[in-house]
């Protein structure tokens, strides 16, 4: 009878809630800026403008909100099993490599059957990356929390070997492969659409696939009934005769073959080679965009929607109020993620007074 | 207690309800779950405070804002599940939150000479230096009558005291409240079981869907006329059992032991038979292997040697893994001790709860999908069936009363005329009319030839229902007896393991 897990309409707890985590988060990030001296309208303008005042602008957003739609599908997926993926990071990273070595190898080929191979690489690298923290957490109970974070700084120390080792374009200093040619060059949207002529790419469609794919998945199939037994209780799937070792194995392998898409958007979508540190931290963000999604792929949609804008809007904000220091817009993008991911249901009990079933 | 008014949300859990109960005497609470027990129970010690009415003790009005409160004015609660830690000594639970001062050892002396008054006082004898951990149920729950004395508490009450006791734990128990009756304490039972308050109180309330219904006496009233104060109509009759048809041996468990992750012995060489057409009740008092039993029948866990012969002929060994969906397969259906955990899935829609375990079934929706419109239809006859309330396949399982949840489960594993039923505390926190529903159901799948081995820590339960008794004590079954030369002693001599 408490108020953290009385029953609300749904429309409260997937649009109202979030909306108002978010006007809160944005009301402190307003103090923020005003401790600063500077006016939060003119910066929550500026940012606004950045994110969606222009052809440009809603195209950069989109095409940042669909690295966040990737990393946010990956957390939300592994969630449902129960598991905790921090490794989204570096299962996109190792993706990297998979796409890299597709385009590398056969950018001779025509552009529709590369990019094909290369969304196949991208998710069997990630799998691959996630199934030993699987394996190790379904056979030996080594907890996925802590061996996918180790994961994650492997995979920066292999990918920066491999790097500036290997796959380095003789004769250059920076630490990148050689750009693709050809069929490794994944064309803009704005060439099939009319768009403004930025990196928004075909990956973005992928990305709205598998939301829909994901949502069929977890909700419509068995396969997703069972993964959702195993999250809620993994006694409760035992005595159903589902095996929680066999599911957790395969959740995580979607999981990281999920995170890949960030390769595909960003190595052969965006950056048409592999350099460095190209997943930037959007896999740790897929964490807050999951949390605030509640999980559900309409909800990771719109958090990633948001999140794609706070990128957009906060390089834009720092480009046109340049007395804001970027450290400040990564405050204020932390203050969102505090308040709709880690303080999420704060608000919850509040509602359920004001809403309470009736 | 006067007036006192509560609601959560839409439900008005008290409505008016009045108690008045008399210095010196014990005082019995009954209701049907969800009848405002546990509410006006814990508005009287502060967990919630009431929306209306008023509080006297002695005549004078008096403010209860939480616990603490409660405490302050002699008010004290030993819970349904104790709020005991298990690591340290009796002396120490006993000061916990009493400790005067910082230096516990000044103290613990003066605590030790309390304790042993308070032991010849009321005949509440426990060892002060035993570690609360290992000493029996009924002696943990003599630990929170003295904690509650030992902080000063004239009044006492006691939730379902008797839910984890031998019959002889609670005939001592009863011993021990009438000592504090005899010293002027007093004493407010709350509880579901007739035969207890007929047994030891002097008055007694009965509360229905929020209200109180009415006080008796208790010498002057029955057991008939409060069951029915209770349910609202007349409890039916003893159940008409038709004579069994022993059947073919549907289940044959043959010298089954298992062991715990530490190692700790948990089935000690298990055998019986199990006949199509007769229940086998298996009596115990709870933590005596019981729970393993049914996991080790169910698939739920492998086992260490032995075999389980299946009703299709299959015989699984010591080397199999656990497999239930196997045992499904095979004719075996299970109704788990634990409902919101295992048998349900309390954040799943009532629909969701009721295809575990099923899920795989080709009538639930082409290839790999699931038809949720196929499937609510499903859930709705089975609740209309079953009379699961409130009739929404959508509703959450959780927001369900343990009787309604319990349904559903049952409606879930029975409805397939499965040969073997395995069913563990199938009444646990069911309300009275909810458990006459659900005696009918499984003696009626008896009749229809079923097997059904059924746990149980409720003796009455297993002697209404049981063809054959069995009596489990630290993991090995070491009795076996005919309802009809069972009686309360016997089965709780052997339960107790003194036999």
């Amino acid at each position: 009878m408490s108020g953290g897990a009385a029953p609300l309409p749904w429309w409260i707890d997937y649009a109202l809630l979030p909306l108002a985590n978010l006007a809160l988060a944005l009301l402190v990030a307003g103090l923020l800026v005003l401790a600063t001296g500077q006016s939060p309208l003119t910066a929550v303008a500026a940012m606004a403008q950045g994110a969606f005042g222009s052809g440009e602008a809603v195209g950069y957003t989109l095409y940042y909100a669909t690295d966040m739609i990737f990393a946010g599908l990956a957390v939300a997926v592994a969630f449902h099993g129960g598991l905790f993926n921090i490794g989204v990071e570096g299962q996109a990273y190792i993706s990297g490599l998979g796409v890299a070595l597709v385009c590398l190898y056969l950018d001779a080929l025509p552009v529709w059957l590369v990019a094909p191979l290369a969304v196949a690489a991208a998710a069997l690298f990630g799998a691959g990356w996630a199934a030993v923290p699987a394996w190790l957490q379904a056979r030996r109970g080594s907890h996925i929390v802590i061996t996918t974070i180790m994961f994650n700084f492997i995979a920066y120390a292999l990918m920066e070997w491999l790097i500036v080792n290997v796959l380095i374009k003789r004769g250059q200093m920076a630490p990148e492969t050689r750009g693709f040619n050809g069929g490794g060059l994944l064309p803009g949207l704005d060439r099939f659409l009319p768009l403004a002529p930025t990196p928004l790419n075909p990956a973005f469609a992928v990305a709205l696939a598998c939301l829909l794919l994901v949502w069929l998945l977890i909700w419509h199939t068995r396969w997703g009934y069972a993964l959702r037994v195993v999250g809620a209780s993994p006694r409760a799937a035992v005595y159903a005769g589902i095996r929680p070792a066999r599911l957790v194995i395969q959740a995580m392998l979607l999981s990281g073959a999920l995170g890949g898409g960030i390769a595909f958007n960003e190595v052969m979508g965006a950056q048409h080679k592999l350099l460095i540190g190209f997943t930037g931290g959007y896999g740790f963000t897929g964490i807050a965009v999951a949390l605030m999604g509640r999980n559900h792929p309409f909800g990771v949609l719109l958090a990633a929607v948001l999140f794609g804008a706070l990128y957009q809007g906060g390089a834009e904000l720092a480009f046109d109020m340049p007395s804001m220091s970027s450290d400040l817009v990564v405050a204020v993008q932390g203050l969102v993620i505090l308040f709709t991911g880690g303080l999420g249901l704060m608000l919850r009990p509040a509602f359920v007074r004001a809403f309470g079933r009736s | 207690m006067r007036g006192i008014d509560k609601s959560f949300a839409a439900v008005r859990a008290n409505r008016g309800v009045d108690l008045a109960v008399a210095r010196g005497h014990v005082h019995g609470l009954i209701g049907e779950n969800g009848a405002g027990k546990s509410t006006l129970m814990s508005i009287l010690y502060g967990f919630y405070t009431a929306d209306a009415g008023d509080i006297r003790i002695d005549g004078a009005p008096v403010r209860i804002a939480d616990s603490r409160d409660a405490i302050r004015h002699g008010i004290e609660m030993v819970h349904q599940h104790f709020m005991l830690v298990e690591t340290m000594s009796v002396l120490e639970n006993v000061v916990l939150g009493a400790e005067g001062g910082a230096l516990l050892a000044r103290h613990l002396p003066a605590a030790r000479a309390t304790l042993r008054q308070l032991a010849a006082d009321y005949g509440l004898e426990v060892d002060p230096d035993a570690i609360v951990g290992d000493l029996a149920v009924g002696a943990q729950q003599r630990v929170e009558i003295v904690k509650a004395l030992y902080r000063g508490a004239d009044i006492l009450i006691l939730d379902e005291p008797t839910g984890v006791l031998t019959p002889q734990e609670a005939a001592d128990l009863f011993r021990v409240l009438a000592a504090l009756r005899a010293q002027g304490k007093t004493i407010i039972i709350v509880t579901h079981k007739l035969r207890e308050i007929m047994a030891i109180t002097d008055r007694v309330s009965v509360m229905r869907a929020g209200q109180m219904v009415g006080h008796r006496v208790t010498a002057q009233t029955s057991a008939e006329e409060l069951g029915e104060m209770m349910i609202g109509r007349r409890l039916a009759a003893r159940l008409d059992k038709a004579p069994t048809a022993l059947g073919a041996v549907a289940l044959a468990v043959a010298g089954v032991s298992l062991h715990d992750g530490f190692g700790v012995p948990r089935l000690k060489q298990v055998s019986f038979d199990l006949h199509a057409g007769e229940i086998v009740g298996i009596a115990g008092v709870a933590g005596n292997g019981q729970s393993e039993l049914l996991e080790a029948l169910s698939g739920m866990r492998a086992f260490d040697s032995g075999r389980i012969t299946l009703p299709n002929g299959a015989i699984v060994g010591p080397g199999d893994p656990a497999d239930a969906a196997a045992r499904r397969a095979a004719g075996l259906a299970h109704v788990p001790e634990d409902r919101l955990r295992t048998g349900l899935l309390a954040g799943f829609a009532a629909r969701e709860s009721a295809i575990l375990g099923y899920h795989e079934d080709a009538a639930y929706g082409r290839a790999g999908l699931l038809d949720w419109r196929r499937i609510e239809r499903h859930t709705a006859a089975l609740m209309t069936r079953y009379e699961v309330r409130p009739l929404l396949p959508k509703l959450r399982s959780a927001l369900f009363s343990g009787g309604n949840a319990q349904k559903l489960i049952l409606a879930r594993e029975m409805e397939r005329d499965p040969a073997v039923l395995l069913v563990g505390q199938p009444t646990r926190g069911v309300d009275i009319g909810g458990i006459d529903f659900i005696h009918r159901r499984l003696l009626a799948l008896r009749d229809r030839g079923a097997a059904i081995l059924l746990v149980s820590v409720e003796l009455e339960e297993i002697l209404r229902l049981a063809d054959r008794i069995l009596v489990m004590f630290d993991g090995a079954i070491v009795g076996a007896l005919r309802p009809d030369e069972a009686d309360e002693r016997r089965l709780g001599m052997l339960m107790a393991g003194a036999a």
